[in-house]
């Protein structure tokens, strides 16, 4: 049974990018509602998808072509436990972001291209998480990364430029990587289908290029999830894009179209082999490591942030990469589960924690006008609802219960213990600490020093639907914790992981359709 | 620009537009198609545009002009989607006009129709990007 909703995903917000385009030209005002409608829209469509698709996979053929002699044809749409978490991520943040751009992009001209340039990066990322093709992800990547670029450089100053060029230049380099890798797998597997591509290469197609063929993907798409040899764009894109777009570049783009990506196609489409699951386990482990030492040092605090993400997003990836090398060695099965549903859940906590804490900074520059923590201080008395939603967001980040954050590490580093990766387990909760170090400086230097005469104006709190955003993403940060329980654990995150750990299960739903 | 430009582009701008519609029109039976005709229908309001010079306001106005009609073309393109999402059993894309014959000219159900919308959206969007550019080094020579 196809579900009819799944292409509306993608046509949605496509939709409502055009239409803003057209109507906001003649009627000033409009487009922040449309946008705001077409988010609503997509946030219900996808937690329907999610209550009521549970653990069934459902597969969607665009302009019916059935599969001929069990080969697919034509272009698939594929919604499963994975991909309902991600389609989660982004529709809420992404109406939190929009909820809370209705006051800050007041500032800012040419509001229907904001807009505009939103719902188009929307309509990327859901195709991109919904895809079953590899050469359909690689388009709705390009509409979400050129709609990006276009958003990074919103403010038009010299840094956003140079933000901006920066991206773009990183950007084309790991499409062309991906091209490549793609124009590679259609030379030997003589398909696009992800499903039909994993048959083939397990019937023998795997020639001398399977290698380069994961290379050049882990590099084109660690270059988008900014994995720490490819992070150069990251600190630079994130901090100069003005806060509700740097709040979805950290808090949904790097995910969908990096982390979830990988994780689909090395769980799904690639055979798990143990050099590559312990390649993929250093790079984890390095972003997370050395992520963290350059945050520390920063006092633009939403470059302490972005270096940040590089840091969390390495957790996600070592827990997946530890998964990897347990199923590649082919025991303990269980304990595999425990590493990629961890990686899963701090996927999710990340999106929740670090999309407040942008939200928080361009609160702080809403109101004080300044992002340099140095030139902060004593905003908790003029900010209190900024300052107690930035408390919540920085204790999830550093793993202080009863918040999210603390959850998922610990089952990262339980994992990382049963399995015996003592050196991992260690390395995580040290990385863990030096997180709560830098949080505590951001808390100090912004919300609790001596108040700085500096400021010519007096501070006052910002506007209702920014709090309104900023203290949903608190009260999510506390309720995603819930998710650690037994009960629920099994309903939510369980379906995400089977479809990760049960490899022949992702191809045998469609070419057996 | 001296007269023999303008003349032989007066010439030369009304065929290629004509070629440009013929590919897009013939883009199911054909190679070509939607893109390839609209770049060559863009290249020919470009070359008017380039043997004429046209001054800032009216390039402004004629930016204005690509960029609703491109914003059309695609909502156009989306709503021929939809219409097989409405008729079509829940199917996005589904193709339920009437096949016709392989080989004329009317046939192959709603490949025509999704062509010409590439095709016009191909075209408004390289004038647009044309038109960019120009509008830009202006604003930079003011």
């Amino acid at each position: 049974m196809m579900n009819p909703l799944l292409p509306l995903l993608v046509a949605i917000p496509l939709a409502g990018a055009f239409l803003t385009m057209i109507i906001g030209r003649f009627i000033p005002g409009i487009p922040r509602y449309m946008a705001l409608a077409t988010l609503l829209l997509l946030t219900f469509i996808s937690i329907w998808l999610l209550v009521e698709g549970g653990t069934a996979s459902s597969v969607y053929t665009m302009g019916g072509w059935e599969p001929v002699d069990g080969v697919p044809i034509g272009l698939y749409l594929i919604h499963d436990g994975f991909s309902a978490l991600v389609l989660c991520i982004i529709s809420v943040i992404g109406l939190l972001s929009v909820t809370y751009s209705i006051s800050y992009m007041a500032r800012y001209t040419s509001e229907n291209y904001f807009y505009s340039l939103f719902c188009l990066m929307i309509a990327g990322m859901n195709g991109v998480v919904l895809s079953g093709d590899i050469f359909n992800i690689f388009v709705f990547l390009e509409i979400s990364a050129i709609s990006s670029y276009a958003l990074v450089a919103f403010g038009v100053e010299k840094n956003e430029l140079e933000a901006t060029l920066k991206y773009q230049v990183l950007g084309a380099v790991a499409s062309f990587m991906v091209l490549f890798a793609i124009g590679f797998i259609y030379w030997s597997a003589k398909t696009l289908n992800i499903a039909d591509i994993r048959t083939a290469f397990s019937e023998g197609g795997q020639g001398n290029n399977y290698i380069l063929i994961q290379i050049l993907l882990l590099t084109g798409f660690g270059l988008k999830a900014a994995i720490i040899p490819f992070h150069a764009w990251l600190p630079d894109a994130h901090s100069s894009a003005p806060s509700p777009i740097s709040a979805m570049l950290s808090g949904v783009l790097i995910k969908a179209v990096g982390i979830y990506v990988i994780l689909r196609l090395f769980f799904n489409m690639f055979e798990i082999t143990e050099g590559m699951a312990i390649l993929i386990t250093t790079l984890g482990a390095l972003s997370m490591a050395v992520g963290v030492f350059l945050a520390i040092g920063q006092w633009d605090l939403k470059r302490l942030l972005a270096y940040h993400s590089i840091s969390q997003m390495g957790y996600v990836i070592m827990s997946a990469g530890i998964g990897m090398i347990l199923m590649a060695r082919g025991l303990r099965s269980e304990i595999a589960a425990l590493a990629i549903t961890g990686g899963i859940f701090h996927m999710l906590n990340h999106a929740a924690f670090k999309g407040l804490l942008f939200l928080n900074a361009g609160a702080i520059e809403y109101s004080a006008g300044t992002r340099d923590l140095r030139q902060m201080g004593g905003l908790a008395k003029s900010m209190p609802f900024t300052s107690s939603t930035s408390l919540a967001a920085s204790l999830s980040i550093s793993g202080i219960p009863p918040f999210n954050g603390f959850f998922s590490k610990l089952i990262i580093i339980v994992a990382a213990v049963m399995g015996r990766f003592y050196f991992l387990a260690a390395l995580a909760a040290i990385v863990s600490i030096i997180t709560l170090a830098s949080f505590m400086k951001f808390q100090r230097y912004a919300f609790y020093n001596k108040e700085q005469a500096k400021f010519n104006k007096e501070i006052r709190e910002v506007p209702v639907p920014m709090l309104l955003s900023m203290i949903t993403l608190a009260v999510i940060c506390l309720l995603l914790s819930l998710l650690a329980l037994p009960g629920i654990r099994e309903t939510v995150l369980s379906p995400a992981t089977d479809i990760l750990m049960d490899q022949a299960k992702y191809s045998s739903q469609i070419t057996g359709m | 620009m001296t007269v023999i430009v303008k003349k032989t582009t007066q010439l030369i701008a009304g065929i290629v537009f004509l070629y440009g519609i013929y590919i897009i029109l013939h883009g199911h039976l054909t190679p070509g198609g939607g893109f390839a005709g609209g770049v060559i229908l863009a290249g020919s309001f470009i070359l008017l545009i380039l043997a004429f010079g046209s001054d800032f306001l009216h390039l402004l106005r004629e930016e204005r002009g690509s960029t609703i009609y491109e914003n059309l073309a695609i909502l156009a393109f989306l709503l021929l989607a939809l219409s097989g999402f409405l008729a079509g059993a829940g199917i996005f894309f589904a193709n339920w006009l009437p096949h016709g014959t392989p080989g004329e000219l009317v046939s192959a159900g709603f490949l025509p129709l999704y062509n010409i919308f590439v095709g016009i959206e191909v075209a408004a969007s390289i004038l647009t990007i044309f038109l960019a550019l120009v509008i830009f080094k202006e604003e930079i020579l003011k």
